[in-house]
Parts: C-alpha cells; structure tokens; sequence
C-alpha cells in the first residue's frame, strides 16, 4: 500500500547529495523498512496486550438470573479472583515442577550430544546430528498424538514398560509430557549450543592439549563455559515453553482422564475463555504473560550479574 | 578427522554408545509412525507395532485423502498457506526492519530495538485470547485473516536479522553501491538480501516452525472445520477416536503425510540452517 509512493521518492539517486549527514540523505528509505514490520507489532502485538489489560479490568453484571448482560469497570476484581483461584496457582506450581525438572534433562541432553559430536570420538556426526533434529519438525500436537499412542498399553511398541506402569496415569502423567517435549526440543537445543561450539578457535585447545588434557577435561574447563552464552538462550526459551505448555496436555485430555481442563496455565486461559469468561481469562493472560516475564528477565539478569 | 590424533578404541565406545542410544530414542517414534500409517486397521492392533505386515499406506492414503470429501487435504493446503505464506512474508518484513536497525541511525532507534527485543520475550499463545477479542470486536474471528495476520509477526526474526545484517554486509558496499547511484530500497533488496540469504533461510524456518507449532491460536479462532491448518484437524480427530474408531487410523496416516513435506524441507536446507543457527546464540 504504502510502498509505491516511497519507492519513487526514494529512488531519486542519492548521488545528487553524497557528502550529506546520512540521516537526512535515508530518512525516507528508513520509515519504507521498518513501518511494515512496526505496523504489524503495533497491531498483533501491543495492542493485544494493552487490550487484554483492559478486559481484565472489566467484570460482566447481569440483572437478574437471565438479564442482559452488560460489562462494567471493576478495577482488580478480576485479578482478586485470579489470586484467590486455587487450581490456576497449583497449575502455575506443576509447570513448575515440571521445568525444574525437564529443563535441566534436556538441555543437560543437548549439551552432552554437543559436546561428543564435537569431541573427534565420534563418527558420522552428519547423520546424527540430522537424526536428533528430525523429531523438531514434528509439530507438539502430533508428537503428543504420536506419543498418546506408543503410552496406550494396547497398541504400544512398548508393552513390557506399559503393562507394568500406566504411563498415562495421575503419577506417571506429567512426566509423560515432559519426555514428550523433551523429545522434540532436544535436537533443537543442541544444534544451538554445537553451532556454538563450531565458532569457537581450535588454537583456544592447544595450550590445554600440550598440558596433557583429555577430552572430558577440556570440555568442563573450556567449552562449556565458552558456550555458556548459548545454554543461557535455550534455557530462557525453555522456560518461556515451559510456563506456555498446551498442546501437550490438551492431546492428552484424550488418552488420559488424569489431565484436567486446568491442568496447565494455558489450558485455565483456554477453557475459561470457552465458559465464556473472557474479563477473567484476560485477567490469567496478563498474569501469566507477566509470569513468563518476570521470571525469563530475571533468570537473564541473574546469568549476566554472575557472568561478570 | 582420522588423520594422526585418532583417539584410541576404549575411549571411542562410550561415546559412540551414546549416540546410539538417542539415535534409537529419537528415530523410533517416526519409525513407529510409518510402519503404523502402512497397516490395515485389523493388523495395525494384532501384528509387531514395529514391524511391517501387508504394506498398505497407498491405499491408507487414498482412504485419508477421500474421507469426507478431501477435508485432509483442504487442511494441509491451509496449512501451507497459514506457514508458509506468513513464514515468506513475515522473513521479509522481519528482515528489511532487522536491516535498517543494523545499517542506519535513526531517532528512536534504540527504543524500537528495545520493545522488539522485550517481544522475544512474551510468548506467542499469551496474545491468542486477546487477538480473539479483538478480531470479535471487527467480526473478523473464524476468518483466514484472523490467524494468519497476527502470524506475520516475528520478532526474534527482527533480532536475528539485525545481528546477520550487522555481521554479513559491510557498510563500504553500501557506500559504494550510493557511489553508484543505486537507491537504498534497491540496493536492499538486489545486494544486501543476496548477503543475507543464508540467514534469512534460517528465520524463515524458525518462523515456519514457530506457526506450524502455535496451537492455541487457531483453537481459539476457528470454528469453521474448512479453515483448520492440520494440526488442529487432527487434534480434533483425535478427540473423536473413542466415538468413531476409523478414525484412529486416519490420524495416524494424517500423521505421517503431516510431518514428512517439513522432515524434507530440513533435509534440503541442511546447509542453510546448520550455519545459521548458532549466530544468535553466539553474539
């Protein structure tokens, strides 16, 4: 829309004016780069989260039993209720638990399979390096479909683990998912940190090499804290993940009755949405939002203070 | 890597062991997902789960693709269009905003970097419930639009492009290209994006993924069964496995057929993400 008319006042050769300062000479080709973008973020990004912030200012009064309903500015009701709302804080708890715990398995996954496709002990690091992304490409809700049925003790390849423990049972149920996620972000994570390990200059091993180093030694003294940078990334991103689980456990809701309609945050926002209720699921997306937030920025915070 | 520092045999097997164990962890499930997609139904239940009994995944798929008027298909197709059409147009945009954070100054640069960078960190599904309200206000749920434009934002892409364009093109080259006469759009899109290419392959994957993977959106927005991208079509097969049995089977082979165009498209692009992907984990 916007593009033609810039295009041509732009074009004009910037020849005519080539020893000028250089914010006057692209002031048009900058707003021609940066307003598509900045339109769409306005739009599909802060106007949303303004947006949610004034729903969940809002409450919904009706007059009488089956009155026309008609909302009204409530100030923090709704976020009262988020507070005093028993099941949303225990599902904030369980996707807790279930970071503390499969962060830290995965990418202590990744980082191992990094550290051996990088450490000469291994042969066709190609193929494997392809075989642990492969499951990346599998989006969450069919790997978790995928997964419901390799759990399922009738059909599964895994009969003699499934006859024994139900898999998809209340106890079992949570780290079913983890090994789920786990499953498809492990690849993932790894190439990041390899990636990483690649950049790094053969002549930082010699020193260590000559002093008579093995291969496990180098990799705790020197690689691990060079890539360092790159296990602080996947972790805020696995954090983000973490606290934003859906698909996982909505598949789930088939197989397993164990997975309630609140089990994770986002599983809260979606079925209180669906009641509907959407001034109080406004409210639990602000709140979890902030959430996902608050606890990202702080774990950056806390790895950048403790780097220097 | 055999030359002169080969290390010995014992220290080779553990390591090697290793792989071997996750190569089986992480290839199993697909390998289980294709012999399944091949089975009638009768012996996808009574024969070796993974192992292959009368090889039947043509005529499985003939069954999928005919089932209620080709509904699968019309969902892959969406599916394409939702991913891949804002993963292309959203590359471009993310890229030409990327590159003129990195290549020019300008006021309120910094705070534009700033709230895009603080975007990274608010996850896609927390704005699913408000875009729905939104787009009710302008009668615009169950709509193609309503899932697709929100799509188009990446703003990791924006980051990763800035870092790239910082890295791959060199302000002299742009010099000289102004020397010459060419328009700052022009050199953009015929000299810089050349530059870039390698990069914007890497952010027009991740954006692929990250729509491909955003769930919550279309649950929330679509009603309509005709618009679903084919996560949420077999997601609600699934649902329905316990009422309609055949189902079951239709999953799994939807599955397979689901998965298997972006397993190629990493397998073709290898080169391009295997360098890319650590350029913004190192800087």
């Amino acid at each position: 829309m916007t593009m033609t008319p810039t295009m041509t006042t732009v074009e004009e050769p910037a020849t005519k004016a080539p020893r000028r300062g250089g914010a006057i000479r692209y002031g048009r080709a900058v707003p021609f780069f940066v307003v598509p973008f900045g339109l769409l973020f306005i739009l599909f990004y802060l106007l949303p989260i303004g947006y949610a912030i004034v729903q969940s200012l809002y409450t919904v009064e009706r007059t009488g039993t089956f009155g026309p309903a008609r909302e009204v500015f409530g100030g923090l009701e709704q976020y009262r209720r988020v507070f005093a709302d028993g099941p949303f804080w225990a599902s904030i708890g369980r996707v807790l638990l279930f970071g503390v715990v499969q962060v830290p398995v995965m990418l202590g996954l990744a980082l191992l399979l990094a550290l051996l496709l990088d450490s000469g002990l291994v042969k066709g690091r190609r193929f494997f390096r392809l075989a642990f992304f492969v499951p990346y490409a599998v989006p969450g809700v069919i790997a978790a479909i995928m997964w419901g049925f390799l759990y399922s003790p009738n059909l599964s390849p895994l009969k003699p683990v499934t006859s024994a423990v139900d898999l998809l049972s209340a106890d079992f149920v949570l780290w079913a998912m983890a090994n789920v996620v786990t499953w498809v972000y492990v690849g993932y994570n790894m190439l990041i940190i390899y990636s990483s390990l690649l950049a790094i200059p053969a002549e930082v091993y010699e020193a260590a090499r000559l002093d008579g180093a093995g291969p496990a030694r180098i990799a705790w003294s020197i690689k691990i804290p060079l890539v360092l940078p790159a296990i602080v990334l996947t972790t805020v991103f696995s954090i983000i993940g973490t606290l934003q689980l859906l698909a996982e456990p909505q598949v789930f809701r088939s197989f397993s009755s164990a997975v309630s309609s609140t089990y994770t945050p986002n599983l809260t926002v979606y079925s209180t949405s669906s009641v509907p209720n959407f001034n109080l699921a406004a409210a639990f997306s602000v709140v979890l939002a902030l959430t996902t937030f608050v606890l990202s920025f702080a774990f950056l915070k806390f790895t950048s203070r403790s780097a220097r | 890597m055999t030359a002169t520092t080969t290390p010995p045999v014992r220290q080779r097997v553990l390591p090697m062991l290793v792989m071997a164990v996750c190569t089986v962890y992480f290839l199993v499930p697909i390998w289980w997902l294709f012999v399944g997609a091949s089975k009638s139904s009768e012996q996808f239940t009574s024969t070796a789960p993974l192992w292959f009994a009368d090889f039947h995944l043509i005529g499985n798929i003939g069954d999928l693709l005919a089932y209620r008027d080709g509904l699968f298909l019309r969902w892959l197709l969406n599916s394409l269009l939702y991913t891949g059409g804002a993963a292309l147009l959203g590359t471009v945009l993310a890229a030409m905003c990327g590159y003129a954070l990195a290549k020019y100054r300008f006021r309120g640069r910094e705070l534009l970097f700033n709230v895009v960078l603080s975007g990274v960190l608010v996850p896609a599904t927390a704005l699913a419930l408000p875009l729905f309200l939104i787009f009710s206000k302008v009668d615009a749920t169950n709509t193609f639009w309503s899932v697709f434009l929100p799509s188009l934002v990446n703003p990791f892409g924006v980051y990763l492009a800035r870092i790239y364009a910082t890295a791959s093109v060199p302000d002299d080259l742009l010099e000289a290209a102004r020397i010459d006469g060419s328009g700052e759009i022009r050199t953009f899109f015929t000299v810089s994006t050349r530059l870039m290419l390698p990069a914007l392959v890497t952010i027009f994957l991740f954006h692929f993924v990250a729509v491909w993977n955003n769930f919550l959106l279309p649950l929330i927005m679509l009603s309509d069964e005709r618009l679903f991208p084919v996560t949420l079509g077999l997601y609600t097969w699934n649902t329905q496995v316990n009422q309609i049995p055949e189902l079951r089977g239709l999953v799994i082979v939807g599955a397979l057929l689901s998965i298997t165009p972006l397993v190629i498209a990493f397998l073709l692009l290898q080169r391009f993400w295997r360098n890319g992907l650590g350029a913004g984990a190192v800087k």
